[in-house]
């Protein structure tokens, strides 16, 4: 058995500056990671890395493939990544509206990763979309609704159904509860949560709040300006925080 | 005053061989969009530039052009554009499909079923099938290049969900010779089948979007469905009015202020044969 | 029966960056174990690491030295070197811990709070559902709030809960951290009873108690940290 996908000391340079340096980390199947940090830290930057977004400037990021194969991202055709990107991955961004195709309906959003690897069944493509937005707590009549017409934070349980319906490994997240109200945030917080327990997704979630990656993750990792800081259980570094700045980080947490 | 000389069929030598070379291109993949320097042509954007390019580099003196625009001879599109190669080739002319060796046509594909020495020409205004969906070229290059036509099926499900069927009518989007999907232009989807092992050369010229492709004689053509929405034509309760044809494609011409509709082949030539005229 | 969790040599003090490197020292080369079916008491002046320890074994802490061995199946982990996959693994299976408070999810129902440590370890949901009532039940809670989120429960009830998930599934190894407090006697006894099954059924526990009498009533001996 080996790592669903690890990071070997992944840097991403911008001219001098480095969006993100020697980052790494392993991640198993069913963990989910954390990645916090400030504006700036390189958070996002590192995601995109890892999703196959954007090309490391140095490093290796490897995943294994259903059939156990190891391959590194930066060795991949492009053909592979799409495919990897379409079927084993799924990418959840901040903003629902980069995530979902604002031009059709909900049941085709949903459906159209079936349609992309094969599935040529109207009927059965329509039943697991409305499966699926059952599980996302959608209301199946909105099922042939434009997005346009769903509040934010429906869109963004129809960006995590439409990610899920080809049941991939491993999700990539992007402050998934960013911008949303309270309550709706607890409700999606609630969902993934629950999602990610059943289908034994691993995870990576970037967010600057501490309270989203102690519901969410079992792990962590601190970022400050492109490096990781500390890294380990998200329960230890939210109550043992070793270094400087993730001890302010934590110490900066309102309380309600 | 003398008359400006034209080159033969109105566009110079070199011009030609360019656009030959793409069609050598277009016709060794199939269906696969190859850009072309499209020229300047003494008609706008919009009223047939890619056709009429095609046709003048196809065309050589020995050739009986045919022009139909909806399937007819006489609309004003298919005079003038059959009057510019008149003027600028002097070829011969025919209303008749069985004696044509080169046919540029708008929006139809004659009934008459075609030979193995005809070309077809086509006019094409928008010659990219996923436009409608990814509005960026890169991307839509890209999913050409790696046959990802996913999207392709979720339009057809957008109908299915709207209107209960594929609702799809014109510009039926086909895969051809099992490998790139294309626009066939703006043919009622009627007209989709007569594209598949079709014996004649059939060209795609969007002079706008400057770009040629084609379906070689013989190649498998399939329209894109669902399994349990196949793809179907469309049908008519009634006969032509005039020829009383029961598998051409119909036009619907509303007769006077109450309402009053007769049904009639767009094909012009193929009702006046079926009619036995001329 | 063995031990079952080693305690070797451990040393823990916090630095603490933000009051200028201040140190805070906790205990210091503290050695103790544990047997299946004995329940050990965490003794000690106030602030001076009962909970500390506890989190220790749980790896919610890091130690600065020592190791925590702890035996699951046939094969001995240490918790202070290990990867963070293999402590979430023991955390599942191997290691129980009744933490002082409840952790409050929003929009869980209490009875899922209780069954989820079951569900975890692959319990049909049903099944697990209806031990966790059971357990419910057992520690007072009314029927009319097994569906609700405790975010509004009182303290004790919200601390009932928390006990009856920490019981729900069996661990070899449960970590109590004042399971009593904040509960009437009638409640308290049920928790020393659940203890007491626990023990029976093999687990080692380590417990931190504020009152004397329980502390003897369910701990056959204690690890001071002074």
């Amino acid at each position: 058995m080996s790592a669903l996908l690890s990071a070997e000391k992944v840097s991403k340079f911008y001219g001098a500056r480095a969006g993100c340096r020697d980052v790494s980390f392993e991640l198993w199947p069913g963990e989910v990671l954390a990645i916090v940090g400030e504006s700036g830290s390189g958070k996002t930057t590192m995601l995109r890395c890892l999703s196959g977004h954007l090309p490391a400037s140095s490093g290796k990021v490897r995943y294994t493939t259903r059939d156990g194969r190891g391959v590194a991202l930066d060795e991949m055709s492009e053909a592979e990544r799409r495919m990897l990107m379409r079927t084993d991955w799924g990418f959840v961004h901040q903003d629902a509206r980069d995530g979902l195709r604002m031009g059709v309906s909900a049941g085709a959003n949903v459906g159209e990763r079936m349609m992309a690897v094969g599935e040529r069944h109207y009927g059965r493509i329509r039943a697991t979309a409305s499966d699926w937005l059952k599980r996302v707590e959608i209301p199946e009549d909105r099922i042939d609704d434009s997005p346009w017409s769903y509040s934010g934070g429906m869109r963004q349980r129809l960006q995590i159904a439409r990610n899920l319906v080809t049941a991939p490994r491993l999700v990539f997240m992007d402050e998934p509860t960013g911008g949303l109200d309270v309550s709706v945030q607890a409700r999606l917080l609630d969902l993934i949560r629950g999602l990610v327990k059943r289908l034994d997704l691993a995870a990576i979630v970037v967010t600057h709040d501490l309270a989203v990656a102690r519901l969410l993750s079992s792990r962590m990792m601190v970022m400050q300006q492109g490096q990781v800081i500390e890294q380990g259980l998200t329960d230890q570094i939210l109550e043992d925080p070793q270094a400087p700045y993730t001890q302010l980080l934590v110490s900066s947490v309102l309380q309600v | 005053m003398n008359a400006p000389a034209y080159n033969f069929a109105y566009l110079n030598e070199q011009t030609k061989r360019m656009i030959r070379r793409a069609l050598l291109k277009a016709i060794a993949i199939p269906g696969y969009q190859v850009p072309f320097a499209s020229r300047e042509m003494p008609m706008p954007y919009g009223w047939g530039t890619g056709g009429v390019q095609v046709t003048a580099a196809v065309l050589v003196p020995e050739d009986t052009l045919k022009v139909i625009d909806q399937g007819a001879d006489d609309t004003t599109n298919a005079v003038s554009i059959r009057k510019f190669f008149v003027r600028t080739a002097g070829v011969a002319t025919s209303e008749r499909t069985a004696e044509a060796s080169v046919i540029q046509t708008r929006h139809r594909i004659p009934e008459t079923p075609l030979a193995e020495n005809q070309i077809l020409v086509f006019q094409v205004p928008i010659p990219e099938p996923l436009r409608f969906l990814e509005p960026r070229e890169t991307e839509t290059r890209t999913m050409h290049a790696l046959e990802e036509y996913g999207v392709m099926h979720v339009k057809l499900y957008e109908d299915i969900a709207q209107y209960g069927e594929i609702a799809t009518t014109y510009a039926y989007p086909a895969k051809v010779a099992e490998r790139y999907v294309f626009d066939p232009s703006p043919i009622p989807k009627f007209d989709n089948p007569k594209l598949d092992d079709c014996p004649a050369l059939q060209l795609f010229g969007a002079g706008r979007e400057k770009r040629i492709y084609a379906v070689p004689p013989y190649t498998r053509v399939k329209s894109l469905d669902f399994e349990d929405h196949p793809f179907a034509v469309q049908s008519w309760t009634e006969p032509c009015a005039l020829c009383g044809s029961r598998d051409s494609f119909l036009d619907e011409i509303v007769m006077d202020d109450a309402g009053t509709r007769m049904f009639v082949c767009s094909d012009t030539d193929f009702c006046a044969r079926k009619r036995g005229e001329g | 029966m063995g031990a079952v969790l080693k305690i070797e040599n451990l040393s823990k003090s916090f630095l603490l960056h933000q009051q200028a490197g201040a140190r805070i020292p906790l205990f210091e080369g503290l050695s103790a174990e544990v047997a299946a079916g004995e329940a050990v008491a965490v003794t000690g002046p106030s602030g001076r690491g009962k909970s500390s320890l506890l989190k220790l074994v749980y790896g919610t802490y890091r130690a600065n030295s020592g190791a925590i061995r702890v035996l699951s199946g046939s094969a001995w982990t240490d918790v202070v070197t290990a990867l963070p996959r293999d402590v979430i693994a023991l955390r599942r299976d191997v290691i129980g811990y009744v933490t002082q408070f409840l952790r409050v999810i929003p929009r869980v129902p209490a009875e899922m709070v209780v069954a989820e440590p079951m569900i975890d370890r692959g319990a049909a949901p049903e099944a697990a559902l209806a031990r966790a009532r059971m357990l419910l039940d057992r520690l007072n809670i009314p029927k009319r709030l097994w569906h609700l989120s405790p975010m509004t429960f009182s303290g004790g009830e919200q601390q009932r809960v928390n006990i009856a998930r920490g019981f729900a599934a069996h661990f070899p190894i449960l970590l109590l951290d004042e399971p009593t407090a904040s509960l009437d006697t009638e409640n308290r006894n049920r928790v020393l009873e659940l203890i007491a099954e626990a023990r029976g059924a093999g687990s080692a526990i380590l417990a931190v108690f504020h009152d004397e009498t329980e502390r003897h009533r369910a701990c056959a001996r204690s690890i001071r940290l002074d």
